[in-house]
This record gives structure tokens, sequence and C-alpha cells, in this order.
């Protein structure tokens, strides 16, 4: 119960309150770039939200066995030669930016191949965006956020485990498609308005995006409430009264 | 372009030309991110101007050994080094900036301006020439930093650099440091540079005509 109340929660929070673009600007580029029709904004939206997976499924599975303090592989290795108690504590964290961005880097390159080998129809209506999407800044955020809630916790119960690290990933990446999908249906209506000459292109979609922004605001707070409607009952009078 | 521009030109383009916010939309993520205080934005920018001079100048030194269908992996793990040193700096010298500007300090690697500057500049010339493009880059990205994060904080708590500029009676616009007052900072900046650049355009053509 308690389990799956923190994946609703993870799952509403990527989503919707703190969605990827509009809340952490994370994708602006492809979100900017690529929202000039809704067909290839829904491709580049599904695109995201594989790769995004995959990452998450790549670096949490590096962090938790290789990377962070005391993983096991890194210390089955130094153990080799190293005395026991100094190879519990090697720690590669430092390394972590290099490794994720290679790691995301070789996995697109890889997909992109499979892809265009056994799925040609596929390929061809998201394949051209899978090489933009290495240098996209959500993917390497979703490596970062699961980095952080496995090495950063006090307490090594809390880790995150592979199931929350996927759900964020995945609704992250669906809340980007949300996001980029409005957009580009907002943008095909705008090619009919008449707009000042200078805020044509980028400035009138980074302002459209700024409204976004304001109506997705409006889902600041739902993830607490949710969070109080399913706690049980004695976790509540634990805290006392809060007002 | 016949022939190619000298490293002090490519210095002066990088400003205002070729500016990488206003003119080549790049870098936008962290540009709208940390732009809530000037603070905040010039820490940035000074980040990204040492990753960016240090990429450029490695990346230059080895463009002879680049093969073509590497090269991206290559930059990027160029980068990444380079974000990794400056974030550990960062975490030991100015522990509360480090703390504010949490995941977007390694969020430089993907940072398009870098990628972009060493594809298009520093893998195909010297490296004199790679540092005065990363430097001429890196003053117009903190010049384009600088005016989105003063316009904010000001409008946003009547503050520049901390310190009190407007009235203390002056109400707080909160949406400017929120997520959208951003976008429409960016929007509105992007809107008034274009409309000089239009304006003097059309001057330079009747002038012409």
């Amino acid at each position: 119960m308690h389990y799956l109340t923190d994946i609703i929660l993870i799952a509403l929070g990527a989503a919707l309150v703190n969605n990827f673009v509009l809340y952490y600007f994370v994708g602006i580029c492809p979100f900017i770039g690529v929202s000039r029709r809704i067909d290839m904004a829904v491709g580049m939206g599904f695109a995201v939200t594989f790769v995004i997976s995959i990452a998450a499924l790549l670096s949490w599975t590096i962090t938790t066995f290789i990377l962070m303090p005391g993983a096991p592989v890194s210390k089955y290795i130094a153990g080799l030669f190293m005395p026991a108690e100094a190879a519990a504590k090697v720690d590669l964290t430092i390394l972590s930016y290099v490794v994720y961005i290679f790691a995301i880097a070789s996995s697109v390159q890889f997909v992109e191949m499979y892809v265009r080998k056994f799925y040609p129809s596929l390929y061809r209506s998201f394949g051209v965006f899978l090489p933009l999407i290495t240098t996209n800044c959500a993917i390497l955020f979703a490596c970062l956020i699961i980095f952080s809630q496995i090495v950063g916790v006090d307490n090594p119960a809390d880790a995150w485990d592979l199931g929350k690290s996927l759900t964020l990933a995945v609704f992250g990446g669906i809340g980007f498609t949300i996001a980029i999908t409005i957009m580009a249906g907002i943008r095909e209506e705008l090619e009919l308005c008449d707009i000042p000459k200078p805020l044509r292109g980028a400035a009138i979609t980074l302002i459209v995006a700024s409204v976004l922004a304001m109506a997705f605001m409006g889902f600041t707070g739902v993830d607490s409430g949710l969070k109080k409607a399913l706690t049980p009952a004695p976790v509540q009078t634990e805290q006392g009264a809060p007002k | 372009m016949a022939v190619a521009p000298t490293p002090a030109e490519r210095f002066i383009q990088g400003i205002l030309p070729e500016n990488p916010v206003y003119r080549q939309l790049l870098g936008l993520c962290p540009t709208l991110a940390v732009t809530n205080g000037l603070k905040a934005a010039m820490t940035m920018a000074g980040a990204v101007a040492f990753v960016l001079f240090c990429a450029n100048i490695v990346t230059s030194m080895i463009r002879h050994l680049l093969k073509p269908h590497l090269r991206i992996v290559i930059f990027t793990l160029i980068i990444a080094t380079f974000v990794t040193i400056t974030d550990r700096f960062l975490a030991a010298y100015m522990y509360d900036m480090s703390k504010r500007l949490g995941p977007y300090i390694p969020l430089i690697i993907v940072n398009c301006i870098i990628i972009c500057r060493c594809e298009v500049c520093a893998s195909r010339q010297s490296v004199f020439t790679a540092g005065a493009d990363a430097l001429g880059q890196a003053t117009g990205y903190a010049l384009a930093l600088a005016s989105i994060a003063s316009v904010r904080e000001i409008l946003g708590t009547g503050t520049l650099f901390g310190m009190q500029v407007l009235p203390t009676a002056w109400p707080n616009w909160v949406i400017m440091i929120l997520p959208p007052g951003a976008f429409m900072t960016l929007g509105l900046l992007l809107g008034a540079v274009n409309w000089f650049e239009q304006r003097r355009s059309e001057k330079a053509n009747s002038k012409r005509g």
C-alpha cells in the first residue's frame, strides 16, 4: 500500500505537478523547435519517452551496482587487489556525469541502429528525432534525479528501486509529450493569427509557453493533497493538528 | 563566408551578431532556469564560460584525430569531464550556490551552445581561434543571462544582486521569479531584440536604395 502510494505520487509529480518542460525547463530545445505540427510533436514525445525509460533503466543499474559507495560490482573488483575494508569504501560517484552521458549517447546510437534495421516504418515516423535526443536535457535530468534519490538519501532503505525510477522516467516522458502536444496544437492555430512581426517564431512560442506554465501552476498542491488523502490515518495523528 | 573570420572578429561576433541566446536560440534550458536572481545567473555564466573555453581548446587540439561518426560522443565526454571539475569546485567553494543551481550545473553537459561551438568552430580551427570564439560566445551568453536575470530580479523581488533598488513599497511580482515569468521575459526580450534588428536592417536598406 505504502509503495503504491509512492508510485502514484511520483507519477503525478513527474507528469503534471512538476512538469519537466514547464516547471524544470528541461527539453526546451525540442519544445520550441519541433512543436510546429501535432503529428511531429507526438512522434517526438514518444521518442523521448522511449529513450528516457531506457536511460533510467541504465542509470539505475549503473548507479546501484557500480557507482554508489560500496556498490557490489566495484567492491568485488576493488577487493581483488585491495584489503576488504578499503574496497568497501570505493566511491565512484565522481564519475557519474561522464558515465551517464556515455550511457545515454551509446544507447541512443544502438536504439537508432536497431530500429532502422528491424522496424523501418517506426524509424520513418520517429527515427529522425533519435540523434537529437542525445543532447536533450530531459534525459540527463531524469538520470540525475534518480542518482540523487539513490546516493543522496541518508537512509539506505529510502533509496529508489527500479520500479520508482522507471515510473519517474515514463511519466516524465508522458508529461513532456502532453506539454509539447498542447504547444503544437496552439501553434497550428497561431499560424492563422496576425502576430506583430518581431514576435513571430520563437518569441511568441515562449510567451504562449508562459501562459501554459501558468496553467500548469494550477496543479501545485495536488500531489500534497493526494498524499494526505492516501496516507493512513495514524500517521496524521502522530504529526498533530497542523492548523 | 568566403574569408574565414580572424580570432578578433570571432570574439566580436559571439557578443551580439551571433549571440547564443537571442540570435541562435541555443542553451535555453539553463537560461530560463537560473535567471531568477542575478547572482545565480552570473555563477552559471562563469561555469559555462569555463567549460566552453576548456572544451573548445581541447577539441581544437585533437581535431585531427576525430572520426566523423564518433565526434559527438567525444565532444560530450570532453564536456562532461570539465563539468565534473566545475561541479566539484562549486560544491567545495560556493556550497550554497551549488545547492541552489542543483541539477542545472551537470545539465551544462547537454547544453547545445557548447556542442554547437565544438562542432562548428573548434573542430575545424586552430587553438587560438577556438579560444577566442569560446570567449566571445561566453561573453554573449553572460550578457544574455544578465539581461534576463536583471529584469526578473528587479520586477520579482525589487532587488538587484540582493540589494534593494526599487522602493520597498513595490509590490513584488512573484510570477516573475516563478517559471511563467521566465518564459515571458525571454519571449518579450527576444521580440525586442528582433524589433531593433529589423529597424536597423530597414534603415540600412533605405540608405542603400
